[in-house]
């Protein structure tokens, strides 16, 4: 086996028993990004100087016998999560050049345990986007068919993990964009609740539905990511004082007590694939099989949640991204020389099409005049929808669904229809406006071999119970063992 | 409701940007077709529902008040466009 196949939980014991050492593992990854990674461009930025010196690092913490769960394993970071010193594109012309003068929370916590931050992983541009064509860094392709999509806008990060270019990875998922590309390349990924992991350093999209989480090759290396990351933050106001349980102590055999729903909405979803529906059924029996009753549940509002989604999300990043003005960092065009030509041609230089529709959409929704009928009314739609998931939670454990209505779709099939583009985030947005943790699981293959992902959504605060549901159904299944051929 | 192109250019004015006249038509057009779906929205009854712009029950999240060592000079300004001594340059604002 070569070292870049490692699991986390491998790579944990090998490097604790002083049987690899971290530069060994390090190097091995590198090497794989620099055999692999001119099929598939998930990285932006390779750190291996810096990478390199943290492997050293990792090595005496080890002979010192003081090694930590994440210690010595290489990790790829989204590129809108700041890394002190490593250049943090958000995949953004405006911010090419920008390399942050402190580490985002999440960082300092990996950095705590002795990890190693491998590089920076291309995205949609401030994460906008279900592909990663809107990219204005690369094009990434899906490392079982190269001609299509890797899902978005968390791409790279799924794609390093799925070829084996890093152990694990960190994404932010907004409306879908960890669970969405984890499901279209085959790993496992984890929206966590809103406010269980600090968002301090993320450069911000939409800040109340954003989230940063983990993406990996297995489930107990998701919930030894989730361990590190989670936890009260001052320097975010909205993480949440809760303990953080021990994720990976909670793995019990067997799924007897447990009650999972499945919403009847979701079975009608026009456009949703009959081979995706096929492997969510077929992993439904699975998990009752394995001991877990399954009821049906009702979700009446789910239909609305693309469109408050939009509205809501839009509106955010129209105001959060008021702060690119050509000023304190970042891109800078002169114009025609005054302050505001200077603001005008600075932002329609440096954002790309998408990122300027979005910002088009959210200044409307937000204006005079249509402030009510817009934003506000989202905002009451999105409390109905919090409302439908307490209901269904009072009856189940966990809720199961598609994460994506289709498999990876062809690279530039959907690119210039944003709408259509916006509904293939149907499963998966509903989690981020009530705010309730989601992840997404390998459960399939398409006919033409393309990875299917189970999502398994649970209530505030309640990620144990899914890691639970998603820890049998793994050992029952052998679909995340399996790896493209690059 | 049909979205005009000069709606989208006196939105576009409102967020500082300003939109390349050849894609235009195909930019309002799609602009227009997502403002067109939205409207769903309007199906939905909300008579007397409390709107959500925070999904976690969290409310005052207090801090010490304390003096604490910020990002100092130098890193503040290290990604300026433009810098001089302690100062980020902007172009002329008044009289210009």
């Amino acid at each position: 086996m070569n070292l870049y196949e490692l699991t986390m939980q491998q790579a944990h014991r090998l490097l604790s028993e002083k049987e690899v050492s971290s530069q060994e593992l390090t190097a091995a990854v590198i090497d794989r990004i620099k055999t692999v990674d001119e099929k598939t461009n998930a990285y932006i930025t390779v750190a291996e100087k810096t990478a390199m010196e943290e492997a050293r690092l990792a090595d005496k913490i080890i002979s010192e016998g003081n090694t930590l769960p994440l210690t010595g394993i290489p990790i790829a970071i989204k590129d809108l999560i700041c890394t002190e010193g490593i250049r943090t594109t958000c995949a953004s012309k405006i911010l090419e050049n920008f390399i942050p003068p402190y580490d985002a929370a999440v960082i300092k916590k990996l950095k705590n345990e002795g990890a190693v931050i491998v590089g920076k992983v291309n995205m949609d541009e401030f994460a906008m986007g279900s592909s990663t064509e809107h990219s204005s860094m690369k094009l990434t392709h899906n490392p079982w068919d190269l001609e299509r999509i890797p899902g978005g806008s968390s791409g790279g990060a799924a794609v390093a993990v799925a070829a084996d270019m890093c152990l694990g990875s960190l994404g932010s998922d907004t409306g879908g964009s960890i669970r969405q590309p984890a499901s279209h390349c085959g790993v496992v990924g984890m929206k966590p609740t809103y406010g269980r992991v600090s968002r301090f350093g993320l450069v911000a999209f939409a800040s109340s539905l954003d989230q940063i989480g983990p993406l990996t090759k297995n489930v107990r290396d998701c919930a030894m990511l989730m361990k590190v990351i989670s936890g009260y933050d001052p320097s975010d106001s909205t993480s949440v004082p809760k303990d953080v349980p021990d994720y990976t102590l909670l793995f019990q055999d067997g799924l007897k007590g447990i009650t999972v729903g499945i919403p009847k909405e979701y079975q009608s979803t026009k456009g949703l694939n009959p081979e995706v529906s096929a492997a969510i059924k077929s992993a439904v029996r699975t998990i009752e099989a394995i001991g877990a009753d399954c009821i049906e549940v009702s979700l009446p509002h789910v239909e609305y949640a693309v469109a408050a989604y939009y509205v809501i999300a839009s509106s955010e990043a129209s105001s959060n991204l008021a702060r690119y003005d050509g000023v304190k960092y970042g891109f800078r065009d002169k114009g025609n020389g005054n302050l505001l030509g200077m603001y005008r041609s600075t932002r329609s230089k440096g954002f790309g099409t998408e990122v300027q529709r979005r910002i088009i959409i959210g200044t409307y929704c937000l204006s005079a005049g249509y402030y009510d009928a817009y934003y506000k009314k989202a905002s009451q739609v999105r409390t109905l929808i919090m409302e439908d998931f307490s209901r269904a939670f009072k009856t189940c454990h966990v809720i199961l669904s598609p994460v994506a209505p289709t498999p990876a779709f062809k690279i530039g099939e959907k690119y210039d229809d944003p709408l259509t583009m916006y509904l293939s985030d149907i499963f998966t947005l509903s989690a981020n406006l009530a705010g309730i943790p989601g992840m997404s699981i390998p459960c399939g293959f398409s006919s033409e071999g393309l990875p299917i992902g189970l999502q398994i959504m649970g209530n505030h605060f309640n990620e144990e119970v899914m890691f639970k549901v998603a820890h049998n159904f793994e050992k029952a299944t052998d679909f995340h063992i399996q790896k493209p051929v690059l | 409701m049909k979205i005009t192109k000069d709606k989208v250019i006196h939105v576009a004015n409102l967020a500082r940007l300003e939109l390349d006249k050849a894609s235009m038509e195909t930019f309002a057009n799609q602009i227009g077709r997502v403002i067109d779906y939205i409207g769903l929205l309007n199906t939905v009854k909300t008579e007397g529902v409390k709107p959500t712009t925070h999904a976690i029950f969290l409310t005052n999240a207090f801090r010490e008040d304390e003096e604490k060592n910020h990002l100092n000079l130098k890193k503040t300004l290290s990604n300026a466009p433009e810098k001089e001594e302690e100062h980020f340059i902007v172009p002329k604002i008044i009289g210009g």
